[in-house]
This record gives structure tokens, C-alpha cells and sequence, in this order.
């Protein structure tokens, strides 16, 4: 009699269990891991984080067209029309040769510079079972100054160079905030005094605040090591809103530096931002 | 003694009748379309994960939100980021029952999923069209249907409200077959 009830009692308990065994567990326990799905991904909106270059790289067989504007310092006041009389402008064909590697050319108006660059996403922030806190991208440029020379200071085509190469450290903390850390080799060929650095060192700091899924306030700084004495450099800095609307990204931007090529504005920004020299600008991706 | 082996027969005999009901894909694919004045978009996911209960015909389905693929990255990333918010969300699931199961046969035979569809957290009690076909190695289970993205709190902002439908057409496509633990 004890035997039947305990029967009993075994296989009501194993048809409960088996109703209760939720099909949705079931496909939980067979979903497939794919290493994919850990991978952080949009640390940042955009390849920049506002005048430098972001870990983000266009995907595979992107193509994206930036153009940037600089204008004038906002204290050159009324007659200037607070700088937007004057402008700097880089327009720059960028592509994703394969998800990790982008390729980019770009013409700035300032001393009429051409400028290649690289970027390769070398390791990526993961999460759960690849666990890894921060991605790592590395970053190298040339650009080459085409502004004729003054007479008497000609300069060949090699003197005309400089180089950047950066190591781009993110990490996305939550949805909402991102961080990046970016340690920087600035070599110019060519210096304008003989006290003046060939190479230069210099250490990015840039984070990003998402206010809404479309809009992110974002800052950067630039502490450079080795200052060029004769143009009384500074440090770059820049605050700026990214919007997003479909398939652009458009950035608004309140910097001390002119420029928007590493070399340039790392070693070259003059403006002090606390006076005043505030220069408004913008950069529009739009990617095909 | 005996007594354990009962408990162990009867434990073995409810898993093996259990598991012979079963049918599943892990490859079952779900394309959505999205027809808009300025733009259409079409994502397609390939590892849709679908089971169905052939002894009741229960069904679940699980749809991982990063595995719709686009055409262009960008739009994928955003919708990711931006609409479906993958991190918080990344899956959507069903969950319900196909109506008047025993009744189908081996051709393609219209029948009612009834159910709750979960996409972006929010659960909805959806009624879905689909053409069966029941034979005793697969079920495959084919149909479209229309999601409004409204009822699943995603927004869409102003600026794209001609690039995004609001309704989406989603096809689904979901070739079972008998599982084994």
C-alpha cells in the first residue's frame, strides 16, 4: 500500500514538475553562446569625441563624409559676428576597410594641410563570460602642410610632415556614460623656433554623458607635456552636444583650438578658453 | 530498493514521453520590414530559437535583438542603441499556445498562435495567423503579421517619422524538429 502511494505520489510529482518546466526556459538553456553578443558596443556615438578621434571606427565597407567647421573666437565680438566671419574647415572621406580597421583622408583649410590616417580596433570591452573592462584602439596619422613657404623658409615635402600616433582607451561604464583616456606621440619634422619640441607627448582625457537615446553632452581635454615655446601654447579643450538623426551624427562644439587634425590642435591651440577665446563649431557625418 | 528503481523508471519514462513531444529550431529565421515614404528597412535574424509542445501545442519563441542583421551597420547599431535598446532588452519573446493543434495536418493548414509577445519589456496579448504544417519529424510553422511599435513604448522621433514605419511586417519562418535533451 505504501509502495502504490509513494508511486503514486512520484509520478503526479513528475508530470507537476514537467508542466511547470517553462518552454521558455528550455530555449534559454539552448541558446547557442556567441562571443558576439558580450562585446560593448557605441562607447561612443560618433569617431570623435569631439576634435579627437573616439574608439569607435566605421563598420565594414562604410563609407562616411565628415565635415568640420571651426570658426573664429566668440571674443572678436559684434563686427566679427562673435568669429563666424572667419572659418576653418576640414572635409575628410572616411572607410571601414573591415569592422576593425578604417582608413581615413582628409583636406583642412588651415595651412592648407592633407592628412592620412589609420585606426584599428585592436580589443574590444566585453562583458559576462569574456569579461573585459575597456577596449583598446590604436591611432596613427600623417599630415603634410601644402602652405607655400615664405621666402627663405622653403621646405621640402619630408619637412612638411608630422606624425601622430595615439592609444585610444574606453571604457562605457553604463548606457548613459562613457570614458576615454588617450595617451598621445605628437613628431614634427619641421619646428618654427630651434627651441621649439620635435616630439611631443601628450595625454587625451574625453567622456561622453547620454542626456537622452539621441543627445549626449560631451567633453574633451588635451594635457600636452612638451609646450611650444614660441607660439605660447595651451592645452586643447572642448565641450560639445552630440545629436544623432538617423543616418548622421551632428556635433556641436565650444573649443579653444582652431584646428581639427591631432598635430594641429594637441601642440598648435593657442587660445585660452577662460579669456574668451571660445571658437564655436561643428562636425555632420553622414555615412552611405 | 525497489522502491528507488520505481522512483527512477518513473522519473525516466516522464522525461522520455516528454522528450519525444518536443520540437525545436535554433536557425528559425524572423525578417522585419519597415515600408516608410523616404525609406524601406528590412533586418533579418537567422538564430531564432522556437519550441513547440506537441502534446498540448504550447510554443515559445526567443528572438535575440543583436542578431538582426542590417544592411547598413549604422541603422543596425541604432537600432540597437536607440529603439529596441538591446542592452536593457535583448531579447523578445513569445509565449502561447497554437489553437486547435491536435487538427492539423501534414499540408500547410491555417491556424490561430494565441499569446504574449514581449518586445522592449512591454508584454502584449497578441492573436497571430500562421500556416502549419504538422508531420511527425518537423513543424513548420510560417506566417506575417504586423507590429505596432507604438504599442511597445519605442519611439520614434520626429525627424525620422518618414524613414521608420509604424507599423513593421514581421515574417516568420520556424522549421521544428523533434528534440533531444
Amino acid at each position: 500500500m505504501k509502495k502504490i502511494l509513494l508511486t503514486t505520489f512520484v509520478l503526479i510529482f513528475c508530470i507537476q514538475t514537467n508542466a511547470q518546466d517553462d518552454l521558455l526556459n528550455v530555449l534559454d538553456n539552448e541558446t547557442p553562446k556567441d562571443a558576439n553578443q558580450d562585446i560593448v558596443t557605441s562607447t561612443f556615438k560618433g569617431t570623435r569625441i569631439l576634435n579627437g578621434h573616439s574608439i569607435e571606427n566605421r563598420k565594414d565597407k562604410e563609407l562616411e563624409f565628415i565635415i568640420s567647421h571651426r570658426f573664429g573666437a566668440l571674443n572678436l565680438g559684434i563686427e566679427e559676428l562673435f568669429g563666424l566671419d572667419q572659418s576653418n574647415i576640414r572635409f575628410a572621406l572616411e572607410y571601414g576597410l573591415n569592422n576593425n580597421l578604417t582608413a581615413g583622408f582628409g583636406r583642412s583649410s588651415f595651412q592648407k594641410t592633407y592628412d592620412i590616417f589609420l585606426k584599428y580596433s585592436l580589443v574590444k570591452q566585453r562583458k559576462e563570460e569574456h569579461s573585459f573592462p575597456f577596449a583598446i584602439s590604436l591611432f596613427g596619422s600623417v599630415a603634410a602642410r601644402s602652405q607655400k613657404a615664405v621666402a627663405g623658409k622653403e621646405r621640402s615635402f619630408g619637412e612638411s610632415l608630422s606624425y601622430v600616433g595615439q592609444v585610444l582607451m574606453a571604457r562605457k561604464v553604463s548606457a548613459s556614460f562613457s570614458y576615454q583616456i588617450t595617451p598621445t606621440y605628437v613628431h614634427k619634422n619641421t619646428v618654427l623656433k630651434s627651441s621649439d619640441p620635435h616630439d611631443i607627448f601628450a595625454l587625451g582625457l574625453g567622456s561622453r554623458l547620454k542626456v537622452s537615446n539621441r543627445v549626449s553632452i560631451n567633453g574633451e581635454y588635451f594635457i600636452n607635456f612638451n609646450k611650444t615655446v614660441s607660439i605660447n601654447s595651451r592645452n586643447a579643450m572642448a565641450i560639445g552636444v552630440d545629436i544623432e538623426t538617423g543616418g548622421h551624427v551632428f556635433q556641436l562644439i565650444l573649443s579653444n583650438a582652431i584646428t581639427m587634425i591631432e598635430k594641429s590642435f594637441i601642440s598648435e591651440t593657442t587660445g585660452n578658453f577662460f579669456g574668451g577665446d571660445i571658437h564655436f563649431g561643428f562636425n555632420i557625418s553622414r555615412t552611405f | 530498493m525497489k522502491t528507488i528503481y520505481t522512483i527512477i523508471i518513473c522519473f525516466l519514462l516522464a522525461n522520455i514521453t516528454h522528450a519525444q513531444e518536443r520540437y525545436l529550431t535554433k536557425n528559425g529565421s524572423i525578417t522585419f520590414f519597415s515600408s516608410a515614404p523616404m525609406e524601406d528597412i528590412k533586418a533579418d535574424n537567422n538564430q531564432v530559437l522556437s519550441i513547440i509542445d506537441a502534446s498540448n501545442g504550447n510554443m515559445a519563441i526567443s528572438i535575440l535583438m543583436k542578431s538582426f542583421m542590417f544592411k547598413k551597420a549604422l541603422m543596425q547599431e541604432h537600432f540597437n542603441e536607440n529603439y529596441v535598446e538591446s542592452d536593457k532588452y535583448p531579447k523578445a519573446t513569445f509565449k502561447g499556445q497554437i489553437l486547435n493543434f491536435d487538427t492539423l495536418k501534414d499540408t500547410s493548414t491555417k491556424a490561430q498562435v494565441k499569446g504574449s509577445l514581449t518586445i522592449h519589456g512591454v508584454s502584449k496579448e497578441v492573436t497571430i495567423e500562421a500556416n502549419i504544417t504538422k508531420k511527425s519529424d518537423t513543424i513548420n510553422v510560417e506566417g506575417e503579421f504586423f507590429v505596432n511599435v507604438a504599442d511597445f513604448n519605442i519611439k520614434i522621433p520626429a525627424v525620422v517619422v518618414n524613414n521608420i514605419a509604424k507599423k513593421i511586417k514581421v515574417s516568420f519562418k520556424l522549421n521544428h524538429t523533434p528534440y533531444k535533451k
